[in-house]
């Protein structure tokens, strides 16, 4: 077990590593000339000249990629040329923000999620069943915006109770919760869909399994066959998929922070794309694709502990 | 006291084509210690009749006639009733032994958790006597296999944990559902040998489901030939065998490969029954066999035979019973 986890680390590093490539290559190769969006669009040589040598864009690709990542690793992602702060300490404020909206969001998801997609798989062909599963679908149907712009014209403008937008740090509980419900539900509601369809259809399957047939034939009652055997074996299908999900929830973050004027690192995404502030861009580039990383090593780690098969095979190996 | 007794078991399935009819008015007893064998095809009503017995049919099935359980009537029981005695008085093992195990608890915790549910062991305590049940079902180094999950395991060593799992809380029926059918030949002696013991030292009753006549000769008591959900033949293992009453029998005998039998096609090649069992949508009008049967006449167009005795405990439903062989298809002993 300890080894495949380590194994595991280790090929997340290296893909950390190629990452870090492709967010350099990347941010470089958008159009538009950085010297010239930092000098305010000016056309003179020499300004232009001097904030290349100052942010070391007349150095070859390879070098500024080098020099960055040396950088990089040390925690130090650069500055804002824009607003002069360092990117590592915009990123540190707006980080936590995302992450609480995604993880709120994760939880909504399964929340709603999971037990509806239960009660679907067991009262399969029933009103319930029905009910949960067309929901689902308008669920996986809605857009982001558009359901952001609904619940903001519904619960702030008509009824009032939740404010319309902004963002209140977790100092404040109370406020920061009536701030990331809206936005955490909006974000949350595809997920719920996508891990209802994906626990009803595993619970179907493990529900028709032999093994069913065996804890039944033992006498487990029907809450143990069901929250017991097929539940775990269900889980494995479902983990996988929720992992793989989560990436959208940061994508997701970018379109519903802008709704919600949440100052996370999704509007942080599209200000620095906006106004061309390259290390920003990078940085909050890199920080996604790490997120991304770190999610589906944990959901690897979470699939090992829910499925013997791989657990044992990859230790062996 | 007959330990299972079942009488006029019937099991309907509602499928989109109709009704359709599975087991047809089958009765049979097993005795203490006794281990009764249920022959027949694919498709015969076998599995069905052990699934109707162990209350655990398909939610398209439905079932109507008597079991009893030492000569308590379960039939009627609900769910929650019929759960108590399900794992700890009557258990069940199946066909398919590499699906039959959980894959993702280990084997310990799957025998283990009849132990918990029927005799409240800690979980523990159930550890402890899982090791004792593997050992008894000849699995080496049980202490250490207690902790394997069922991918480690070959597929006779699943199907011994099944029968682990099994007889745990000493049942006093044990239903065996094609028990060697997966397995290879030599692993299938083995089997067969674990359960022949273990119905020695817990005087268990079994019900063995096969198709495989070397099965039933090898451990059987006696014998309950199914055709189309009837039952079309019983008796003694051996008089069974000797005499054989019902065409249908016959022909099930004809097509077991026996170096030892001088088989009546001349060609020296295996006997067959031509045709396939039929599904019954309505109780049948004529002899269910007819379609397929070499001594047919219009006596046998008329109603389903009942079963006859044609000896002192062997019984066959059909008109014109015998060991007299007028086709081919049948055995000739030498």
């Amino acid at each position: 077990m300890q080894w495949y986890i380590l194994r595991r680390v280790g090929q997340s590093l290296v893909t950390l590593f190629i990452a870090t490539i492709v967010v350099f290559v990347g941010v470089r190769a958008l159009p538009g000339d950085a010297a010239t969006a930092l000098s305010a669009e000016t056309s003179n040589p020499k300004v232009l000249q001097a904030i290349r040598q100052e942010y070391g864009l007349d150095q070859p690709v390879p070098v500024q990629y080098v020099r960055w990542l040396g950088h990089a690793i040390q925690g130090d992602l650069g500055q804002s040329p824009k607003t002069g702060i360092s990117v590592s300490q915009t990123l540190a404020e707006r980080l936590p923000v995302t992450l609480e909206l995604a993880g709120l969001a994760l939880i909504i998801a399964l929340a709603i999620g999971l037990p509806i997609g239960i009660l679907a798989a067991v009262r399969r062909g029933s009103v319930a069943d029905y009910v949960a599963s067309t929901t689902a679908l308008v669920g996986l149907s809605v857009p982001h915006f558009w359901l952001g712009i609904l619940f903001i014209l519904g619960f702030a403008v008509s009824l009032q109770w939740l404010p319309a937008s902004g963002f209140v740090p977790l100092t404040d509980p109370l406020g920061n919760l009536s701030h990331m419900a809206m936005p955490a539900v909006v974000l949350g509601i595809g997920l719920a869909a996508v891990v209802m369809r994906q626990m009803r259809s595993a619970m179907l399957e493990s529900l028709g399994a032999d093994f069913v047939r065996t804890a039944r034939a033992k006498g487990m009652s029907e809450r143990v066959v069901v929250g017991i055997h097929v539940l775990r074996n269900s889980l494995i299908t479902v983990v996988t998929v929720v992992g793989l999900q989560l990436g959208t929830l940061i994508s997701g973050a970018v379109i519903t922070e802008q709704i919600f004027i949440i100052p996370g690192i999704g509007k942080l995404t599209i200000d620095s794309v906006f106004s061309r502030d390259y290390p920003s861009l990078q940085g909050v580039v890199l920080i996604t694709a790490t997120g991304y990383i770190v999610a589906n090593l944990l959901v690897d780690i979470a699939y090992s502990l829910l499925n013997p098969r791989i657990r044992v095979s990859g230790g062996a190996a | 006291m007959a330990r299972l007794e079942v009488e006029d078991l019937h099991v309907r399935f509602d499928t989109d084509e109709g009704q359709t009819l599975a087991v047809n008015g089958v009765s049979f007893s097993v005795e203490p210690g006794e281990v009764l064998a249920l022959v027949g095809e694919s498709g015969c009503g076998k599995s069905m009749t052990a699934m109707a017995t162990m209350g655990l049919l398909p939610p398209a099935a439905s079932r109507s006639g008597s079991i009893r359980l030492e000569g308590r009537e379960i039939s009627g029981l609900s769910g929650r009733e019929m759960r108590r005695i399900l794992g700890r008085e009557i258990s069940m093992i199946f066909q398919e032994p590499m699906t039959s195990l959980n894959p993702v608890f280990t084997v310990g915790y799957q025998i283990g958790e009849v132990l918990r549910r029927h005799e409240g062991l800690s979980r523990k305590k159930a550890r402890l006597r899982a090791i004792e049940l593997l050992d008894l079902v000849r699995i080496p180094a049980a202490d250490r296999r207690v902790d394997e999950y069922p991918h480690q395991m070959s597929g006779g060593m699943r199907q011994r944990v099944m029968i682990a799992m099994a007889v745990a809380c000493n049942p006093k029926v044990l239903l065996a559902d094609e028990p060697t059918t997966a397995l290879d030949v030599t692993i299938q002696a083995q089997i067969l040998d674990i359960v022949r013991d273990l119905q020695h030292q817990l005087d268990t009753s079994v019900v063995m489901i096969t198709h495989d006549l070397g099965v039933v000769a090898d451990i059987a008591d006696r014998v309950v030939v199914m055709y189309a959900g009837h039952v079309v033949e019983t008796g003694a293992v051996d008089e069974l065998f000797a005499s054989t009453q019902h065409p249908y029998t016959l022909g099930l005998l004809g097509s077991v490969p026996r170096p030892d039998l001088v088989l009546a096609d001349v060609q020296g090649r295996l006997a067959e029954i031509p045709g396939m069992v039929p599904t019954l949508h309505e109780p049948p009008t004529e002899c269910v066999f007819a379609p397929r049967c070499p001594r047919v006449s219009d006596d046998c167009r008329t109603e389903m035979p009942r079963l006859a005795e044609t000896a002192p405990g062997q019984w066959a439903a059909c008109v014109h019973p015998g060991v007299a062989r007028a086709h081919p298809t049948e055995v000739v002993l030498p």
